[in-house]
């Protein structure tokens, strides 16, 4: 056992650190701060780590990936967390782009992956539906074949980002007679196709980021599926493993502890620093103690899938506690910004709001409600340990 | 950055493993429980036939040259066998300490007597009023020519009861609380004025008060440089931390494992009964507890090994993680046992309480938050 950093590992960490110091200018962060500007801001950003040859670590190296080890993707990792800087939108590079290297035809890897690493196309995910949630597999939304397209009619819902999507990956029902596995196919829908419309859903954060997706006689190119018809709950299960690796978010969980650190100590009650209210440190520490934990959790799993295993339900684990986490470090953070914990977006500075952080905590607590309801809420999560790990 | 073993550490895990599945079952256990030592003599006379006394220490003192992992992994295999010999008295504190001390005649003397078997020893460390300060330290040893003579009173003695020879604290200088002034000394058992009242621990153990009046030893039985000894015992006990709680993970693993398959075979309402979701979802819990509990010893043995700065407060974390993981695994374990969780015939109540006697050492939960906190909120 060793988790020391070798001197190259050390050089790697340096180059990364100068490379988002050099590129994650503050132009571009305001530009990402600013809504009307931030689908462009994050193309942009995600072409220079594309030109920096960083855009997707853990894509195998012969599609366009990194070739990193373990350590060298937890460097990039805390560094990219350290810096405030935002994940890649998942979609694409994560999500979509695992099934389309390993279960795509030649055609289809060399048509969508170069775009995907360039950021050219916007993806996002169809899975869940009005009527399905966490039973996924009873989804409804149907596609007839019809020549060589697929003629698709259904309703797909909380569509992140649905609004700037050129792509969605779609699970559809192509059967169903027998088991409600079997009869699902895998389909890749241009957003432009006629047919499609999107219905922006405001969440309790106030924002628009999720929609419900429309499909009416939606015409899709055979050539669009992946892999054989009715076998796309295969793939789509492949990829939920994979979703599930990136989603514990540890690095972002430590910067996120950090903040909320910095501001106990900013912040005064009766002459006391709540970082020195014993019972907020504990309430601190018993988030950290679990952060640490998870961080090697996370380690470990690294480890194994590049020691040739797969991420198997290990990674159920690390989205059970990693969500679990980030929602204590947000509720911690309202908690911290009191009376402020209820303020929203407003033209007063902060000197005049006499507040930094509020509608900033306020914001990602209730946005962040979702993370233990998307990529398979977390009670679906322990089903699947309870029967795959434990065999119950 | 791995998590892989040597070839020798899986031996030494293999070989540990393999005996306390052979030769210590529940049964065996019990009477070594019931014994008057709460120790076998022959057990732990095959423990240093098989090199388990040596592994922590140095090649120069005749040891295995082991390390932080090399505890581990022994600890881990004890706590699944639950075994009472007293590892941690004689050879991680009573040993560990000798061999960090730089008393070069007393590490000769006495080491290899611990690694082949023939010497038990002890710390001696608590008294009545000092719960889990180390330094809360009231017994004294007064400097008398080329003597000290010690006086006062030390409790919970693990290993007491059968040590030859005990290494306590005493105070040279200072008052009550400071951590400076602190001493240790190397005391043989059968030293005049020093009595030993023995009594059991829930958890098997023999422990013992005992009682220092006016006990002299040669200025040469001071372990380590007078007045200094906090500074040899923190080392010592954050290490005994870490084997504990590999000894703890042992532990979790068995109670996990039990309770698993009990659920499986159990049959109420015509069904096993580890089909109703209200079960899988805690034994779920109590899975990821041990994943957790597994990942943050790794974390502390690694940084112990590497020396790191980090090191202290991840071990006082490491301590918060096993206490609160081992309180959920035992407590489902027992509840999920059902009305057989309560007898004392099943093995799943010993578990139980050789971890709450782990929770206890050293400094609990609670303690061990309050100091994390403290390095981490300055």
């Amino acid at each position: 056992m060793d988790t020391r950093f070798s001197p190259e590992d050390i050089a790697f960490r340096d180059e990364v650190r100068a490379f988002f110091k050099r590129a994650y200018d503050e132009e571009l962060q305001a530009r990402l701060a600013d809504k009307s500007s931030f689908k462009d801001a994050v193309v942009d950003w995600q072409k220079r780590l594309f030109e920096q040859g960083w855009i997707a670590p853990n894509w195998p190296r012969e599609y366009g990936g990194t070739g990193w080890s373990p350590t060298q993707k937890y460097i990039y990792e805390s560094e990219r967390a350290a810096h405030g800087i935002r994940d890649v939108v998942p979609f694409g590079l994560q999500m979509v782009a695992p099934v389309i290297y390993t279960f795509g035809n030649d055609e289809q890897k060399e048509r969508f992956l170069p775009r995907i690493l360039r950021s050219d196309d916007w993806w996002c995910q169809g899975y869940s539906e009005p009527g399905s949630g966490s039973d996924l597999a009873s989804l409804k939304t149907r596609a007839v074949l019809d020549g060589d397209e697929y003629v698709v009619n259904g309703a797909k819902i909380w569509t992140t980002y649905a609004q700037y999507a050129d792509w969605i990956f779609c699970l559809v029902r192509t059967n169903s007679e027998g088991k409600k596995q079997e009869g699902i196919t895998f389909l890749l829908i241009d957003m432009k196709s006629p047919g499609i419309k999107v219905n922006p859903i405001v969440s309790i954060d106030n924002h628009h980021s999720l929609n419900e997706v429309e499909f009416n006689d939606v015409r899709v190119p055979v050539a669009n599926r992946i892999g054989e018809q009715d076998k796309g709950w295969t793939y789509a299960k492949a990829l939920l493993a994979h979703e599930r690796t990136t989603i514990a978010g540890v690095a972002d969980s430590k910067r996120g502890l950090e903040t909320v650190r910095q501001e106990a100590s900013q912040e005064i009650n009766g002459g006391v620093r709540l970082l020195d209210d014993p019972l907020f440190r504990k309430r601190l520490s018993d988030i950290e103690i679990e952060l640490m934990a998870l961080e090697f959790t996370e380690l470990r799993v690294l480890a194994t899938v590049a020691s040739g295993g797969a991420p198997g339900a290990e990674s159920s684990l690390l989205k059970i506690k990693g969500t679990e986490i980030q929602q204590a470090i947000q509720e911690l953070r309202m908690d911290l910004a009191a009376y402020y914990q209820g303020v929203l977006p407003n033209d007063l500075s902060a000197e005049q709001l006499g507040h930094e952080f509020g509608s900033a905590a306020r914001q990602s607590y209730m946005y962040g409600r979702a993370a233990t309801v998307y990529g398979g809420s977390n009670e679906v999560q322990k089903n699947i340990i309870a029967k795959a790990v434990l065999g119950l | 950055m791995n998590f892989d073993f040597t070839e020798e550490q899986s031996m030494l895990r293999d070989s540990v493993a393999r005996y306390v599945q052979d030769s210590y079952d529940i049964e065996t256990r019990r009477t070594i429980a019931d014994s008057e030592s709460g120790m076998s003599a022959a057990q732990w006379q095959t423990f240093a036939e098989l090199g388990w006394l040596s592994v922590p220490f140095a090649e120069e003192h005749g040891g295995f040259g082991g390390g932080p992992v090399d505890t581990m992994l022994l600890m881990e295999e004890f706590g699944k066998g639950l075994v009472l010999e007293p590892y941690l008295a004689t050879v991680l504190l009573f040993g560990g300490l000798l061999q960090r001390s730089g008393s070069d005649a007393l590490a000769a003397e006495y080491l290899p007597k611990v690694i082949e078997g023939s010497c038990q020893g002890a710390f001696a460390y608590l008294e009545r009023q000092s719960r889990f300060a180390l330094n809360d330290v009231k017994t004294s040893a007064t400097r008398d020519g080329e003597s000290y003579r010690l006086s006062g009173e030390k409790v919970v003695v693990f290993n007491g009861a059968n040590a030859d020879a005990l290494i306590v604290s005493a105070r040279t200088s200072g008052e009550q609380y400071d951590a400076d002034g602190i001493s240790l000394f190397l005391v043989p058992a059968n030293a005049t004025g020093l009595e030993v009242k023995t009594y059991k621990q829930m958890d098997g153990q023999t422990v013992a008060n005992i009682t220092l009046d006016n006990v002299e030893v040669p200025a040469g039985a001071l372990v380590g440089e007078a007045g200094a000894g906090m500074a040899l015992v923190e080392p010592v006990v954050q290490s005994a931390i870490v084997a504990l709680g590999a000894e703890a993970l042992g532990i979790m693993a068995q109670l996990n494992a039990k309770t698993l398959e009990y659920t499986k075979t159990r049959k109420q309402f015509g069904v096993a009964i580890g089909s109703f979701q209200a079960l899988q979802h805690r034994m779920v819990d109590t899975f990821m507890a041990y994943e957790q509990t597994k990942s943050l010893l790794y974390r502390a043995v690694c940084e112990l090994e590497e020396g790191a700065d980090s090191a202290p407060a991840t071990i006082h974390a490491l301590k918060v993680m096993v206490e609160r993981a081992g309180k959920l695994i035992y407590g489902e374990a027992i509840q999920l046992h059902g009305g057989m969780g309560l007898t004392d015939e099943l093995d799943i109540g010993h578990y139980a309480k050789r971890l709450m006697m782990i929770n206890a050492t050293f400094g609990n939960g609670d303690y061990h938050q309050g100091r994390f906190d403290e390095l981490r909120c300055a």
